[in-house]
């Protein structure tokens, strides 16, 4: 099936009317046959049924395809590498590295690697990228990216800091859980006694100001040039376990200015990590994985954490998931958890594409006696809205509402049933290329036959 | 590098298929040959205690039916007797008395799924240190070690790929960490107290080679042989040139009789893949790396049955076609390491259109749960590029290829009459995301029900923990 094609480059000030398709609007509610997507200035002026399409809106006719918003990817670490096991075309984690919460992903992103180019020919527009934790429990803070084929991939910088309180974080914290706590316990301690012992200047009013800025510490700007807590005249007592650097970074996750993803598995721990809201009451958590989720759902929800899950997790791969199973997702939901869906140890950084996959088969267990899965349209939401949301992103990407920016996929078919695939991508409004390495090299095997000249000729 | 798949891909394995023409190896006339033969070695020291579960005279009609060799009747009757398939036919099938009727209308009626490659019960789940036994990675040449003495038969793994995969069949290999890696065992997906009580009854052993990157980099770091592609080679070489010598010896021992030659129980296998009895199962991604493998099986005189995570085939799909070679594939991994750089969506559909024997395979006690959907999409990705092909033929690449590669096609694999009764009632078309199994019978016996919480296995592991007996 050819590409659409929109004609000339989709400019920002364009206005696109994407018609007669089924519509998903991505928020859980069941797809509209026949809807219709106005989108203007890289975002969505209106989705669904009964919308009237402005004059001289450019149309795409979508007549029997479907029509979504970009797959959010969850918990993703696409565009941090190209080949997972060629150390230098990887930054997902740095073993060797002093640093840890300072390290900081938006650097790294690569948006040229191929992963990113064949994500979005898989219909992933956004993904929550997360570095690997390596010689600490704290990994290091993740940005929201777009997959778009240019070099500006990052929308959110240092949107949150990734922690590790499982088996994992035990291991990074010397083989134990309970050391773990202790250090996560020490660096929230260094934290704070920074802020204690830098100075802000000017009057009270503009100190409370600045608390209560986003800028002030530099979540949005380059954190280390401006940030105060870094700065010739603050101390620090001798005793010490992280670098500045670091105990700066843990300062907007203490104050509550930046997510909290932690990976937790096991039930116990679950409990653990809401527990830690009655010590450091300003923490947004998110808690990602979660395989033992199904078991302690009622206090996830009472705690109104949102859950970034594995979806078919169903093997004791490890002691903390014996509980495992595929109907853990749509009993959290069930539970009242906000549940959506990561790729956490799961190829994240090359397969965020298969998250539709993943939907499609919780969409399966509704019809399995026994185990409990989601609706249609809950499914999708769990790949695109729902995960914006858990990071505070709803009213930015994930869905078809007005005034979400227009990450928009046609589909050549029901976008949760095996091998659909994309026929029109646009993020922020801009048509996206569908080519890759891998198409080409498609292309040039199609056919075996002996030619005039090598296939190293075919392109 | 977290992602557990690497377990396998780093330290995975070998796969081969098709036909295999034993080669032709003249007999030294010397002497004559003894009156009785001279006393050798058992090759069947382990055997197979696996014994059929009973089963009911069944009648499954109504459904659509793939028979596993491309062929599709709607409105099918499948007959299930003693074991095994006593008839298959349209809605006038005749339906024995006594004959417990399923009503399949709106459902699909397949064989069962064959996996030509995992690690269930070398790498089982938990997948803590003290299980990881599927490398022995203590040498690159390791023919004597055997697949099976490392399954562990309470791996909870098995019951997934049972009732979420409807997984049948199971080829066990060891990893590809080695060179030679050793025998791989194929299993009935039955739940048993010992390995021997899976192990398929007469089921072809096979031989786990694995080319590329795994080999030379776990002994390359070592500084030791194989540190390069060509060291790989080389090894290769001389120990098939090793083998050969070590044939002579016991076909001239077991003809002839006198002093036997030293045992060497690494070089009974390669002697049994020289005979043709031990199927060659070549761990291999890239096309160039395939090429050397085909002639160094000429050179020595063996048959590849099949190259595993072929992630090239689709290059070279016609060398494979005249070399009567199988292709085991994923439909979409790449990227992970260098050597599957080149991974395409289409390379299960190119090698199909190419007339080779493509299959899909997992690798993955995951993606074992999900093979009928991998093949969907490899099916989808073909059509996209003009290569159409039907539902019942894609079901091929499942069933009745993996069995030719294992060398088990006469007897499952398929739903012909006299066939073992390995059969899934799927409870929609089972190339869709949606369907799910819904009964599984192996060997006639009805071992997974969806409808029946008690007709789901619990392995010993999962006795007293949380979720014991849940849907998974």
């Amino acid at each position: 099936m050819a590409a659409l094609m929109l004609t000339g480059a989709p400019a920002l000030a364009q206005t696109i009317a994407i018609t007669g398709g089924t519509v998903a609007l991505g928020d859980g509610s069941d797809p509209i046959p026949g809807g219709t997507v106005i989108v203007r200035d890289g975002r969505i002026v209106a989705a669904g049924r009964d919308v009237a399409v402005p004059a001289g809106a450019q149309r795409v006719d979508a007549t029997g395809k479907w029509v979504t918003p970009g797959i959010v990817a969850g918990f993703a670490r696409v565009g941090l590498a190209e080949v997972e096991a060629v150390d230098g075309s990887n930054d997902i984690s740095a073993r060797a590295s002093p640093f840890s919460a300072a390290i900081d992903v938006a650097r790294a992103i690569n948006p040229r690697a191929q992963p990113i180019a064949v994500n979005r020919a898989g219909g992933v527009t956004r993904a929550i990228v997360a570095p690997a934790a390596a010689r600490s429990i704290f990994a290091g803070q993740g940005a929201v990216i777009d997959l778009g084929a240019d070099m500006n991939p990052i929308t959110r910088a240092r949107a949150f800091q990734f922690v590790e309180l499982g088996e994992t974080g035990a291991a990074d914290a010397g083989g134990s859980r309970a050391s773990a706590y202790v250090l996560f316990h020490d660096a929230l301690r260094e934290a704070r006694d920074l802020t204690l012992r830098a100075p802000i200047a000017g009057p009270a009013s503009r100190r409370r100001a600045r608390a209560n800025d986003q800028r002030a510490y530099g979540l949005e700007d380059e954190p280390n040039a401006s940030n105060p807590l870094l700065g010739a005249n603050v101390s620090r007592p001798q005793d010490v376990l992280l670098t500045r650097f670091d105990a700066a970074a843990l300062v907007p996750v203490l104050q509550g200015r930046q997510y909290l993803l932690v990976h937790v598995e096991r039930a116990s721990d679950i409990l653990q990590v809401l527990g830690l809201r009655k010590e450091f009451p300003n923490l947004r958590l998110v808690l990602v994985g979660c395989a033992e989720g199904w078991t302690v759902a009622s206090d996830i929800a009472a705690a109104g954490v949102p859950v970034i899950a594995s979806a078919l997790t169903d093997l004791p791969n490890s002691f903390e998931q014996l509980a495992s199973t595929e109907s853990n997702v749509g009993r959290m939901r069930a539970a009242g958890v906000h549940v959506s869906i990561g790729m956490i140890d799961d190829m994240e950084s090359l397969q965020v594409r298969n998250e539709k996959q993943y939907a499609g088969n919780l969409v399966a267990l509704t019809r399995l006696p026994g185990a409990t899965g989601l609706t249609w349209g809950q499914a999708l939401e769990t790949i695109t809205s729902a995960p914006a949301e858990a990071i505070g992103m709803g009213g930015e990407i994930g869905s078809l509402k007005p005034g979400r920016r227009a990450d928009v996929v046609v589909w050549d078919g029901d976008p949760l049933e095996n091998g659909t695939a994309p026929i029109l991508v646009l993020i922020d409004g801009v048509q996206q290329p569908l080519t890759n390495h891998q198409t080409e090299l498609r292309d040039r095997y199609r056919s075996l036959a002996p030619a005039d000249l090598p296939q190293a000729y075919r392109r | 590098m977290s992602n557990r798949a690497w377990l396998f891909l780093a330290l995975g394995a070998l796969v081969g298929c098709a036909a295999s023409a034993p080669p032709d190896h003249p007999a030294t006339a010397a002497a004559a040959p003894p009156a009785t033969p001279p006393p050798t070695y058992s090759r069947d020291p382990y055997p197979s205690t696996y014994r059929r579960y009973p089963g009911v005279l069944t009648a499954i009609t109504g459904g659509t039916v793939f028979d596993g060799e491309g062929g599709r009747i709607e409105n099918g009757t499948v007959i299930l007797a003693d074991g095994l398939v006593q008839a298959i036919g349209g809605p006038d099938t005749p339906i024995p008395a006594g004959a417990t009727r399923i009503d399949a209308h709106g459902k699909w009626v397949t064989p069962g799924i064959i996996d030509v490659h995992s690690h269930l019960g070398d790498y089982p789940s938990p997948a803590v240190e003290a299980h990881q036994d599927g490398n022995e990675l203590t040498g690159p040449v390791h023919p004597d070690v055997w697949a099976e003495h490392s399954v562990w038969p309470q791996d909870p793994g098995f019951s997934r790929a049972l009732a979420n995969g409807g997984v049948t069949t199971i080829e066990i290999l060891p990893g590809s960490g080695d060179l030679f890696g050793g025998r791989s065992v194929t299993i009935k997906n039955v739940p048993a107290r010992t390995v021997q009580a899976m192990k398929f009854p007469g089921a072809p052993y096979g031989l786990k080679m694995a080319c590329g990157e795994n080999p030379k980099r776990v002994y390359g770091s070592r500084n030791q042989m194989p540190g390069s592609r060509m060291g790989n080679i080389a090894l290769d070489r001389e120990t098939w040139a090793r083998a050969v010598e070590y044939k002579r010896r016991w076909d001239h021992y077991e003809k002839v009789g006198g002093e036997p030659p030293t045992r060497d129980i690494g070089m009974d296998t390669l002697r049994g893949v020289l005979e043709g009895q031990i199927r060659i199962q070549n761990h291999c991604y890239r096309a160039d790396e395939m090429a050397n493998m085909i002639d160094m099986s000429k050179e020595f005189g063996y048959h590849i049955a099949a190259f595993h995570h072929a992630v090239e085939a689709y290059k070279i799909a016609d060398l494979l076609r005249e070399n009567h070679i199988c292709a085991a594939m994923w439909s979409d991994w790449y990227g992970f390491k260098m050597e599957a750089y080149d991974g395409i969506p289409e390379n299960i559909a190119l090698v199909q259109n190419a007339g080779a024997c493509a299959m899909v395979h997992s690798d993955d006690p995951n993606g074992i749960q999900r093979l009928y959907q991998e093949a969907a999409k490899a099916q989808a990705a073909g059509r996209r590029i003009g290569i159409d092909i039907p539902d019942p033929v894609v079901w091929e690449w499942l069933s009745f290829n993996p069995a030719k590669a294992l060398g088990i096609s006469d007897r499952t694999g398929s739903l012909k009459p006299g066939k073992m009764a390995d059969v899934v009632l799927w409870n929609g078309n089972p190339l869709s995301v949606y369907t799910r199994p819904e009964k599984v019978w192996i060997d006639g016996a009805l071992l997974y029900d969806a409808m029946n919480p008690k007709l789901r296995p619990v392995s010993d592991f999962e006795l007293g923990q949380p979720g014991e007996g849940d849907v998974k």
